[in-house]
């Protein structure tokens, strides 16, 4: 077969294929019982793409090509193999950071090429056209962004950026708005710009996106961070998209296009399970311990706390419990620990259930990742409006490295910053106990008067330790 | 009525967009991280143009900033689609059991 049918008719074939399996796979990866599948597919249809590019290249120096996939395969797979699953969040914000990056390095990689390298008369419009060349100005802007935003949120994951507090600048708006107008001003200023002029007016425009990015993510606290990485991941998919003008590849735009909607729709959904608009997050400076927060004090005043073997004899006569999990039993790696005492209190008689509210953790879905890493069933984790209405007739809450979730001011005082979200109503339980390293405030910044019930029982201590604590205790009983 | 090229792209953006919101109406919060985390790596199909990007020897700065572009969107698309599969075959295993 010659190359020029290769090029006309098998390649826009394979893509074709490529572009089948990636909505497929994406609709599989929707549903539970299909999304391993899904996954799979859509790795398919990557590796056909993959496929299909070489071929449409032809005879071309391939070393480049092989050693940039070999390296990156090896770095790829040696992050995905060895993550714990309780990192997860940063590694989906790490992968994103490298999707977008790789965007806009394409765009100007074909920028440099055609106008720096090939030197041709004219303006940057006019050697490699007018659309290819704001698109390419687009890609660079929007994979900037992504770049330096997903590093950030991965920071701010990591607590290693300020504890995730947010930052926020003085006039941060105005700072930020301004430097995303002066980027579009230096994109524009690029398109038009004679080909040998351009080229810092292209460098302005990429540190100018990589500032962005520092600057949109840096005053969201750590609370909201999946949502960030949610909107990143949708940008991402946009850089891919107009990559895909650039170099005229309708399965760059498909596939680009529909991450991008697709993540768009998973922000929002994610926004509406915390109660939030997008603009709210986004705006950011949510849970800034601003002091401000009227009459209420941060103080606690009259909060109890028990060791294991008094948890323990509570749990002896206890007909059914519900075990909330929170970020404190990702950080404390207690997934396993946690499955052991439930299976031991199951042999006992009790019923035992899985609270588990929308985000939980550190990322929507992160804790029945953790909980299936632990062989929890998969029936046994409920959603928090199905069990919303058990509390009232359950013995024992064990709340393990939980805060603001199961705070009962969300529902209380309008003024609150984490008013109107759904929380899991674990204060009408008759027992409460809250295993927590300390009575440290969580994401929101402000007091929990669970804490403060008469029915809540604090266990202080890393979740891991005081659950050992607590099989050891009801293995005596 | 003829369409140009960034037309006909325009009409393939909008609708594949289209098709993108509407795959993702109804989706239980157990799948958020993976599918995020798999779309993540859908984006990843950048690669094909990163491969376009670097197919001459000699090291000019256009094949380095296409080979980079290679190395960061095999980590994404490798890493992303090898850590989806680790989390769902979490989802999986007990359902044998």
């Amino acid at each position: 077969m010659s190359h020029e049918v290769i090029q006309s008719t098998v390649v826009p074939i394979i893509y074709l294929v490529s572009t089948v399996l990636f909505i497929f796979g994406i609709k599989r990866l929707s549903k539970v019982k299909t999304a391993r599948q899904g996954n799979t597919l859509a790795a398919v249809g990557m590796l056909l793409a993959i496929v299909g590019a070489l071929l449409e290249l032809g005879t071309v120096d391939y070393r480049w090509i092989a050693g940039g996939m070999i390296l990156g395969t090896i770095i790829g797979a040696a992050f995905a193999i060895r993550v714990q699953m309780t990192s997860m969040p940063e590694m989906v914000a790490l992968f994103n950071g490298f999707g977008g990056i790789a965007s806009a390095l394409v765009a100007t990689s074909v920028y440099w090429k055609l106008v720096v390298q090939q030197g041709g008369a004219g303006t940057v419009a006019e050697v490699i056209g007018t659309d290819e060349a704001i698109t390419v100005m687009l890609s660079i802007l929007i994979g900037g962004i992504t770049f330096t935003g997903s590093i950030v949120a991965l920071m701010k994951l990591q607590g290693s950026l300020k504890n995730g507090q947010p930052i926020l600048l003085p006039a941060r708006h105005f700072i930020t708005f301004g430097l995303l107008f002066a980027s579009i001003v230096f994109g524009v200023i690029a398109v038009v710009a004679a080909g040998s002029d351009s080229v810092q007016w292209v460098l302005l425009l990429a540190g100018g996106a990589l500032i962005l990015g520092i600057l949109l993510t840096i005053p969201i606290g750590g609370a909201d961070m999946p949502v960030v990485v949610s909107l990143l991941n949708s940008y991402s998919g946009v850089a891919a998209s107009m990559a895909g003008f650039v170099i005229g590849n309708p399965l760059l735009i498909i596939g680009g296009a529909m991450v991008g909607a697709a993540g768009l729709i998973l922000t929002q959904i994610m926004c509406v399970a915390m109660n939030r608009s997008l603009l709210n997050v986004l705006v950011g400076g949510f849970g800034v311990t601003d002091g401000a927060g009227g009459g209420g004090s941060d103080e606690y005043t009259s909060v109890t706390s028990c060791g294991p073997e008094e948890a323990a004899m509570v749990l002896e006569d206890a007909e059914s419990v519900i075990i909330i999990p929170g970020y404190g039993l990702a950080v404390a790696q207690a997934q396993h620990a946690v499955r052991e005492l439930a299976d031991l209190l199951k042999a006992r008689g009790t019923k035992v259930t899985y609270g588990i509210h929308p985000v939980a953790g550190r990322m929507p879905g992160h804790m029945n990742v953790l909980l299936a890493e632990a062989d929890v069933p998969y029936e046994e984790l409920l959603e928090m409006d199905v069990i919303n209405p058990e509390f009232k007739s359950t013995d024992v809450v064990i709340i393990l490295g939980a805060n603001d979730v199961v705070n009962p001011i969300a529902s209380k005082d309008p003024t609150s910053p984490i008013a109107g979200m759904p929380i899991l109503n674990a204060h009408e339980a008759r027992s409460v106990f809250v295993v927590k390293r300390s009575l440290s405030p969580g994401y929101a910044g402000i007091k929990n008067e669970l804490f403060e019930y008469d029915n809540t029982m604090m266990i202080f201590g890393d979740a891991k330790k005081v659950l050992q604590g607590l099989i050891g205790e009801v293995k005596d009983l | 009525m003829t369409l140009g090229p960034l037309l006909i792209g325009i009409y393939v953006f909008v609708l594949a967009s289209f098709v993108g919101f509407e795959m993702i109406t109804k989706v239980p919060p157990t799948l958020h991280t993976p599918l995020m985390s798999g779309a993540n790596a859908i984006s990843g199909i950048t690669i094909v143009g990163a491969v376009a990007a670097a197919t001459t020897a000699p090291p000019t700065i256009a094949n380095i900033l296409g080979a980079l572009a290679i190395v960061t969107a095999t980590i994404n698309v490798v890493g992303g689609f090898l850590v989806t599969d680790r989390m769902l075959r979490m989802f999986g295993k007990k359902k044998k059991k």
